[in-house]
């Protein structure tokens, strides 16, 4: 029995007990992908026509005309396009299932503290709807961030230390360690901050300090920001490699940002960045990458009146390294990006760039390229198969396998549409 | 048009009317006649005079689900004047060579808020939900709108030539819509669809009985809703009975139409008494089926005509019923999830909406990223439909942002297909509209180029973005 048909045979098996569309793990594949473009996002570059063979999960070799061992499943793409799984950027992805039901949001800490080491994945459900609906529309991985809003009536708020970001794949398995800090700053940050952009810098560096004197990580004085714990998660983001991604909009936040970074030795990744491509050339010096949203397109704030849709386009022609993240974070919109992603290229993005900002790019900054982001001899099988170019509207993830094994395509909501097909082809839907 | 005292009238009965008021006045010498506008917020748009546009060779999607390869589109005087091949080019006509590219006609989308949520999203301009009692069927979203909302310009780059501007969902019924087309100018009034109707918004579900319900007030369940609805329906009948006598009366002439009394006049009840008329028919925001068939029978128990429903995720379950009653869904591609009644939200509910007879399916945004690109939205759902072995083509697609649209909205008369003798809204795209890569070239708005894409560098048409220093360059 070839993996193809075991799969088909266990999903069917899993649906005539549960009703639902969720596959148990199918076993590590062996399989030999035949005539595709194999954007490997690799060294290996593109290959126009090109093979795959994946044994026990993982890549064994990328190359021209392979040859199948007995036993091996072949399929033929007929020239489909294959990319490694795709990112979904930052998201609520496993830890919201439906944004207006707070008891299903675990996104958000309201205690009214800065608690650098709130780590939203630790909630993370991959059983969560939309995990399945992302898996089944060609994204491999999300990174997990925590939310930030104020509080409502009175009621205690986030904090602009909004927590930990961790990368998250979408096919069961858990989170990993945390791969960022985040901090919202420039106006949603002056909300957080009794009001005052300004005063979101006095309080992050108050914090640093406290982070910078472990001596004192366990006095309780008054007005202490940070607990010992938190201490400790903000001091190792000083003077290190971790990345800070900071929220903000505005070209003069983001000036402050990389300014107030240099001088407490943070590395920072801008998220949002409406103005971005504004300090294009500052951003390239101090190599800070921008994780920007392609829909962005009118300015939603006093922070963001120099928003253009060719903010992508100009960051990537001045050298700055860019990835996507819709601004919504929403699970809902995770399946989007790559839209947005044929949105900047359609506004002056180089494909390859944008192709790039979805792969291999967000899986070196969030440090997961040894599972994600390509597809190289030796690393797990993590891509997919694509009806056509994938950043186009008009293309659909056609198979899908992660860590080497192949993944189910179906989600609640194939189940929802194969049940009233049949009613609306047969006259009966009312 | 100015007529005499009475309530929303029609047209037909203006020149009784006049007369017998006339007999009021002479009646009461000393006090003016009380003179009450049928349309006192008149469209003051005109189109500018515009060239004749000879557009050549491009591929036609008429909107009335023909495709037409390699054809002519002449532009005059404002219309469409004639569709064929090898058209002879009048004197003077400007020549558009379109060969390669697509001409359409000019997207509608039927459910926006632009102008009354109006970027930047800034708390004095937060206009669109009259959120202080579940009803305000007395409010007029076009008394909100900001025609300074740069989201205007980035929808004419999407194609968009007519909106209609919903006030939001907080409320039972909100209020009435306006139809804009979508021109530069400093007053509403400039931008007003002439002689659209208005359009009036009800919403089903989870927004009203949580605005209120939160609030410790009706309605705070869906039954509440309900009841709420059918207790403004029975007002508006016995104001409309009224408003018949008092009618009657003046028609009757002699003493008893001289000391008729007209009815007290109620802007709420205007509203629902001119929907009960059939003068403006519903927009209703909706999720789910069971409770559009709720909305359905409501329609039959007070004899409102139901347009479409808007949101509509779970059309797709009562697809034949919608297309039996004559109604209308405007949907989105893809959302889904974000509250309870969005979670069956599928991705092929356009296309199972479109696939039965007689169904009438609208890509709408809600949205101001999404009207931007609401010809994306259409091809998303087209994909998903073919998956499932519903072909639908481009021909086909483009009725649900076009003809659909114009029909929902009560135009479709004059504008929402490329046919003789229509308004000249035209779209020439760059290539196949249904593409993540396609862009405007060219959008024609009664035959007046209002948007072309080789124009790069022009003043920004709001107000508001002229001189902003954050739209100028790089800095180091």
């Amino acid at each position: 029995m070839n993996s193809r048909m075991f799969a088909r045979v266990a999903l069917a098996a899993w649906v005539a007990v549960s009703g639902s569309g969720v596959a148990a793990a199918a076993p590590l594949a062996n399989v030999l992908l035949k005539n595709g473009i194999i954007f490997t996002q690799s060294a290996l570059s593109t290959l126009d026509t090109g093979d795959v063979l994946i044994t026990d999960g993982k890549v064994a070799a990328i190359g021209r005309t392979l040859d199948a061992s007995p036993g091996v499943e072949v399929i033929d793409l007929k020239g489909r396009p294959v990319t490694p799984a795709l990112f979904g950027g930052l998201s609520f992805l496993g830890v919201q299932e439906i944004e207006e039901e707070s008891a299903t949001d675990d996104t958000t800490l309201k205690l009214g503290q800065m608690r650098p080491e709130f780590e939203p994945a630790l909630a993370f459900n991959p059983d969560a709807v939309p995990v399945a609906v992302a898996r089944a529309e060609g994204i491999g991985f999300s990174v997990i961030v925590p939310g930030a809003q104020a509080g409502d009536n009175g009621a205690p708020g986030s904090s602009i230390v909004n927590g930990l970001a961790s990368v998250a794949s979408v096919d069961g398995r858990s989170p990993r360690a945390p791969a960022a800090l985040t901090v919202t700053l420039g106006e949603g940050g002056a909300a957080l901050a009794g009001n005052s952009r300004a005063a979101a810098f006095m309080l992050l560096a108050q914090a640093l300090e406290e982070a910078r004197s472990p001596q004192r990580l366990g006095s309780l004085e008054p007005g202490r920001l940070l607990t010992p714990a938190g201490g400790r998660v903000l001091a190792s983001y000083i003077g290190t490699q971790k990345p800070v991604i900071f929220f903000a909009d505005r070209a003069s936040d983001i000036r402050a940002i990389v300014d107030f970074c240099e001088r407490h030795e943070l590395r920072p990744m801008i998220a949002g960045g409406a103005e971005a491509w504004r300090v294009a050339p500052l951003l390239a010096r101090a190599r800070v990458p921008v994780i920007l949203d392609p829909f962005d397109s009118l300015p939603e704030s006093f922070d963001s009146i120099g928003t253009t849709l060719e903010n992508a386009a100009r960051l990537n022609s001045a050298g700055v390294t860019i990835t996507f993240s819709l601004r919504s974070l929403l699970p809902r919109d995770v399946r989007k990006l790559r839209q947005g992603a044929g949105n900047a290229v359609a506004h002056g993005l180089p494909w390859k760039a944008a192709l790039a900002a979805l792969t291999n790019t967000p899986a070196r900054l969030f440090g997961a390229d040894a599972d994600f982001g390509t597809i190289e001899v030796g690393k797990a099988a993590n891509l997919v198969v694509w009806s056509g170019d994938p950043l186009e509207v008009t293309s659909v993830a056609e198979a899908s396998w992660l860590d080497g094994r192949r993944q189910t395509m179906r989600s609640r909501q194939t189940e929802l549409r194969d049940r009233y097909l049949p009613k609306v082809l047969s006259g009966t839907a009312r | 048009m100015r007529v005499i005292r009475t309530r929303a009238v029609r047209c037909t009965v203006l020149s009784v009317l006049g007369a017998a008021l006339t007999v009021v006045a002479l009646a009461a010498p000393t006090a003016a006649p009380i003179v009450v506008s049928a349309n006192p917020y008149p469209s003051t748009y005109a189109p500018a005079d515009a060239a004749a546009v000879l557009i050549r060779n491009a591929t036609v999607l008429t909107g009335t689900g023909t495709r037409l390869d390699a054809t002519d589109v002449l532009l005059r005087g404002g219309s469409i004047e004639a569709i064929g091949t090898g058209l002879p080019a009048p004197e003077g006509v400007r020549i558009v060579e379109a060969k390669g590219r697509w001409l359409t006609p000019g997207l509608i989308d039927v459910h926006s808020h632009l102008g009354v949520y109006p970027s930047p999203k800034v708390s004095a301009h937060q206009d669109g939900n009259e959120a202080t009692s579940p009803v305000t069927a007395n409010v007029w979203a076009e008394h909100s709108v900001w025609p300074e909302d740069p989201g205007f310009a980035l929808a004419l780059a999407g194609g968009i030539t007519t909106l209609e501007i919903l006030p939001g969902s907080a409320n039972l019924i909100g209020g009435r819509s306006v139809v804009l087309k979508n021109v530069a100018a400093v007053t509403y009034q400039g931008m007003k669809f002439p002689d659209a109707p208005q359009g009036l918004k009800m919403a089903c579900g989870e927004n009203p009985k949580r605005v209120y319900g939160s609030r410790n007030q009706a309605p705070s369940t869906r039954m509440g809703n309900v009841a709420g609805d059918r207790a403004q329906w029975i007002e508006a009948q016995e104001y409309l009975r009224d408003e018949q006598d008092y009618e009657a009366k003046l028609r009757s002439g002699g003493k008893e139409a001289a000391d008729a009394k007209p009815p007290k006049r109620d802007l709420r009840l205007d509203t629902l008494a001119a929907a009960l008329k059939g003068e403006i028919p519903l927009q209703i925001h909706c999720y789910r089926a069971d409770e559009m068939a709720i909305m359905l029978d409501m329609s039959k128990e007070f004899g409102f005509r139901i347009a479409s429903f808007h949101h509509a995720t779970e059309a797709y379950k009562i697809a034949n019923l919608l297309a039996e009653r004559g109604v209308c869904a405007a949907m989105w591609a893809d959302w889904w999830g974000f509250k309870m009644e969005a979670n069956d939200g599928i991705e092929e509910n356009i296309a199972f909406v479109d696939a039965v007879p007689d169904g009438c399916a609208i890509v709408h945004s809600d949205s101001d990223e999404g009207i931007q690109r609401l010809n994306q939205e259409a091809a998303k759902a087209m994909t998903r439909g073919r998956l499932v072995g519903i072909d639908v083509k481009p021909e086909r697609a483009i009725t649900w942002l076009t003809r659909n649209p114009a029909r929902a909205l009560g135009i479709l008369d004059r504008t929402g297909t490329i046919e003789p003798g229509k308004m000249a809204d035209v779209v020439v795209w760059n290539g196949n509209p249904f593409s993540v890569y396609a862009l405007a070239d060219e959008v024609y708005i009664d035959g007046v180029v209002a948007y072309d894409r080789t124009q790069k560098i022009v003043p920004p048409r709001s107000d508001f973005m002229l001189g902003q220093p954050a739209m100028v360059g790089v800095t180091p």
